[in-house]
């Protein structure tokens, strides 16, 4: 928790985004969480990608539940809406919010006991309705917010503070996205920005349910030695498969990469791919799995785009085939018919 | 790239940006802190101890260190530093029974010659070492040119002589009326060490056509001190002034109080070329006074003997990039005038010096002075103020002063002069504890206040009004908390950091960077947002534990707040006081 305000001053040569705004205006209230949590990184990536995105604040949609990560919605794009909902219900608010005006972008921000314990049903269904949503994880395999006790997401043989071990097998929130048929399924590391902003800049403009587990430490309950979620540990087991480079759609793009892919995005900007690991193929759902599990076996945290595949098919507003417009822009004739359409509809399933 | 070495005093030094522009090296954000707390008296000391005479300087110091306040970079104006020296010097008790006393004496004898703040900068540094100071001045009155050419409306008689009686309470000797005529009879009286503080006294002329045909035609320097000594009461209506650098200043603002109504400041450029600090152009313009431009001087007119007018040339110039490339005469006109006074310049005056003493002199016939250690060609006999280098200003010449006595004692020692004692930094923590610093470290977005003047319509009933009055205390409260406490350091320890970037994303102004280590060029082309200024210091980290890559930060926007302090987790930075220590020989570091 930090006392002192952030002074609202910024360097002179800051730069600026196509809508004149700097990285400082979308920021949001000061942080209340330990200091050195992976947390505030995750959210300092955000305030980032948001702003290469040029998002204007009131066009985003924040989305949280319960816990430590589940506060820091509150620490990005100030300007922007935000739900806090109960614990693990956020899917289902990000849902409703959806449906109701599908022109929002939104992000949700939760965490592997929300997700992953007491959220994972909600978890689960929004994968299956590939909800048009950014879905970040700050994973840090300890429920921080009730003094460390292991998550869902802690491996097996990992240590408490006290030293203890745990026994039971993990969930892992990638092999989960992929299991159940995600279109875009990334691994991040909160200590690691250059791979992590891309990856969210990408995830916002993906069409569909994109899922990003982002390692992010606990540094007051799972940083220590013998724990598999600290950042010595983080660093030392980081495995990047892919190289995502988010390319704006007013951008030229100058150099090819060997080894590489470009996965156009719905709004014309692309998503450079760069193989670390020449075996590795992203569009390979099963493929990926398999690596990823083998991966597993040796300690080691795959990071990078895991998977991705055109999810605009599929979406939730394809499948349902609703109205191109927001709800709250239709004429009130439109929204509600009255009586008559009513009784109509209701005829049918007479 | 190597790491910074912070034990070389002059790296954090140079993040102190006030106190490595002053000359003096004065400690600004303490004594900032101090009057903050009400200790005027402690603040006036820690003044004292490097400028030697905090309520002259409070009033009259061309403030190197005002244009180099990091609050100017941030935002647009620097702390009111020079202001807030003079609240400390307005609002301190009695120092008297807090001065040094010399203790049994050595025998040691140094001369000093003029009264001025060089000369009495030695006095004060090596009277408490046990010498005897004798300082001999030509007029009845100690002060030199801070007397007779600063007027009294902006440094006020009582001021000069309660900080002037501090040294003299000290033990210094001063001869008044005593004028040196000969530096070889001085130099046969056998003092140890002989120190020439007579200042750039002699006024620079204009010589053109009518310049010798009217009494009416003043040089600067004189006219204001003969106003100073009381001997000029008057001047007439109309006053064109030639000249437009700080004493052009003092010049109109006089010539305003003793009857003049029209007053034309005739410079021979335009402002952006002007030699007059800005503030003091504002005051002079303040009351009235028009600056002329782009008008150079080209005869006097005379008619029957009494001067009528002044015939100028007014320029066109063509500058690029800020030089000027080109001029060319548009027209010449005559501005009628009463009284002309010259204010172009000053300089040295040695007729007492005999050429065969062994002291070189230039061909400008100024004398040849080791810039270190202020010795001339002849050894044990010192140069210092504007005596030395020609004319500067005051905090200068106290610098010179201390670092002449520096020599003067160490010479007396039989060590080297050329030897300077090493300048030494220490650094404390300012961590009280959890979220606890002892400083204020809470950005405050104040803008400077603006010292309060006497009406317009007092100010000129009588010459010795002073026109400044001082913050008041609300100003005061509210100008003290706009430093930024440049010497609480952020200072890191590489194998504490988790390199978690938890300082990289709360700093507000993006002054740290976690980057692979290269060449220098490369390491400083790495920073988060483009630096401003690349002069300014890099702050190196040795490499890190668990990357091996290295943290940088560039030290030119720090506003330290402390909060990389405050969000690492390991404290790996940490909030710590720097004290940069400065050689002075009467703090005992030479000895």
């Amino acid at each position: 928790m930090t006392s002192i305000a952030k002074p609202k001053i910024a360097h002179p040569s800051l730069p600026k985004n196509e809508l004149g705004l700097t990285r400082r205006d979308y920021e949001g209230g000061m942080s209340t969480l330990c200091a050195g949590c992976g947390h505030d990184s995750t959210t300092a990536a955000i305030v980032e990608a948001a702003w290469g995105l040029s998002l204007r604040p009131q066009e985003l949609v924040k989305l949280s539940g319960i816990g430590c990560s589940s506060k820091t919605t509150a620490y990005f794009v100030g300007g922007a809406h935000g739900f806090n909902s109960v614990h693990g219900r956020m899917p289902s608010i990000a849902t409703g919010a959806n449906a109701a005006n599908r022109q929002l972008n939104y992000i949700g921000i939760s965490g592997d006991g929300d997700s992953l314990s007491i959220g994972l049903g909600q978890l689960a269904h929004a994968i299956r309705r590939n909800l048009n949503m950014l879905y970040i994880i700050e994973n840090n395999g300890v429920y921080g917010l009730t003094k460390g006790q292991f998550s869902a997401a802690a491996d097996i043989g990992t240590k408490s503070k006290k030293g203890e071990a745990n026994l039971q097998t993990p969930i892992d929130p990638v092999l989960l996205a992929l299991t159940l048929g995600a279109s875009f399924v990334a691994r991040g590391f909160s200590g690691d920005k250059q791979q992590l902003v891309p990856l969210i800049q990408a995830g916002l403009r993906h069409p569909g349910f994109a899922i990003i587990d982002v390692l992010s430490p606990c540094v007051t309950f799972n940083d220590h030695e013998g724990s598999t979620k600290s950042y010595q540990y983080t660093r030392d087991h980081y495995h990047p498969a892919v190289a995502a480079d988010f390319v704006p759609k007013a951008m030229a793009i100058e150099v090819d990469y060997a080894d590489s892919a470009v996965v156009p995005l719905h709004d014309g900007s692309q998503l450079r791919l760069r193989k670390i690991d020449p075996t590795f193929d992203t569009s390979d759902r099963a493929a990926a799995y398999t690596y990823l599990d083998a991966k597993l076996q040796e300690g080691e945290h795959v990071t990078g785009l895991i998977h991705v595949s055109s999810g605009a098919d599929h979406e939730l507003h394809a499948q349902n085939k609703t109205t191109s417009r927001p709800l709250n822009a239709l004429p009130y004739a439109e929204l509600n018919p009255g009586p008559a359409a009513l009784s109509k509809l209701m005829a049918r399933y007479r | 790239m190597d790491p910074t070495d912070i034990r070389d005093s002059d790296h954090f030094h140079r993040v102190v940006d006030c106190q490595w522009a002053c000359p003096a090296h004065t400690d600004v954000p303490e004594y900032i802190r101090l009057i903050a707390q009400g200790r005027f008296t402690d603040a006036y000391l820690v003044n004292r101890e490097s400028n030697v005479f905090p309520g002259i300087l409070g009033r009259v110091c061309d403030r190197p260190c005002e244009p180099a306040c990091r609050r100017g970079r941030v935002e647009e104006k620097p702390v009111a530093i020079c202001r807030l020296k003079r609240v400390a010097a307005d609002h301190r008790e009695d120092i008297r029974a807090l001065l040094p006393s010399a203790p049994t004496p050595t025998g040691r004898r140094v001369a000093c010659i003029g009264a001025g703040p060089a000369s009495l900068t030695v006095a004060n540094d090596l009277l408490p070492l046990g010498y005897a100071v004798t300082i001999y001045e030509q007029w009845a009155v100690t002060g030199g040119l801070m007397r007779s050419n600063i007027p009294s409306f902006r440094l006020p008689a009582d001021v000069l002589d309660e900080e002037i009686g501090f040294i003299q309470q000290m033990g210094a000797e001063i001869r008044l009326g005593a004028r040196v005529d000969s530096l070889k009879a001085l130099i046969a009286e056998g003092f140890d060490a002989i120190f020439v503080g007579s200042g750039a006294p002699r006024a620079k002329d204009l010589r053109l056509p009518g310049r010798d045909d009217s009494p009416r035609i003043h040089s600067g320097i004189d006219w204001l001190q003969s106003i100073a000594f009381g001997h000029t009461e008057s001047i007439g209506k109309r006053v064109l002034i030639i000249g437009v650098g700080n004493t052009a200043m003092d010049c109109c603002r006089s010539a305003l109080r003793l009857g003049a109504t029209s007053v034309k400041v005739m410079a021979r450029k335009s402002r952006q070329f002007f030699k007059a600090s800005e503030w003091e152009l504002e005051d002079a313009e303040s009351e009235g006074v028009e600056i002329v431009i782009n008008h150079a001087p080209k005869a006097f007119i005379i008619e029957n003997s009494t001067l009528v007018g002044m015939c100028f040339e007014e320029i066109e110039y063509t500058i690029e990039d800020g030089q000027i490339v080109g001029e060319r005469i548009v027209t010449e006109k005559v501005i009628p005038c009463d009284d002309v006074i010259l204010a172009i310049g000053q300089e040295n005056f040695f007729p007492y010096i005999e050429r065969d003493l062994g002291i070189e002199f230039d061909r400008w016939n100024v004398p040849v002075v080791d810039p270190a250690t202020f010795e001339s060609t002849r050894p044990g006999i010192f140069f210092g103020g504007d005596a030395a280098f020609g004319p500067k200003n005051i905090i200068w010449a106290v610098e010179h002063g201390h670092q002449a006595a520096l020599s003067i004692h160490l010479k007396a020692q039989g060590k080297p002069i050329a030897e300077r004692p090493a300048r030494g930094v220490t650094l404390s923590s300012r961590k009280m504890g959890i979220h606890e610093w002892s400083y204020k470290n809470d950005y405050n977005p104040s803008e400077r206040r603006l010292v309060p003047h006497v009406a317009l319509a007092e100010r000129f009933k009588k010459l010795k009004i002073e026109v400044e009055l001082g913050f008041n205390a609300e100003q005061t409260a509210l100008e003290v908390e706009r430093c930024l406490n440049c010497d609480v350091q952020t200072v890191f320890s590489a194998p504490a950091c988790i390199e978690c970037d938890a300082c990289i994303d709360i700093c507000p102004v993006d002054c740290l960077t976690i980057t692979d280590n290269g060449t220098p060029d490369e390491v400083a082309s790495r920073t988060k947002v483009p630096r401003l200024d690349p002069s300014k210091p890099l702050y190196v980290s040795s490499p890190l534990k668990a990357t091996g890559r290295i943290m940088i930060k560039d030290e030119d926007l720090c506003v330290h707040c402390g909060l990389c302090a405050e969000r690492c987790p390991t404290a790996a930075w940490d909030m710590q006081k720097s004290k940069i220590h400065i050689p002075h020989a009467s703090l005992g570091q030479a000895s």
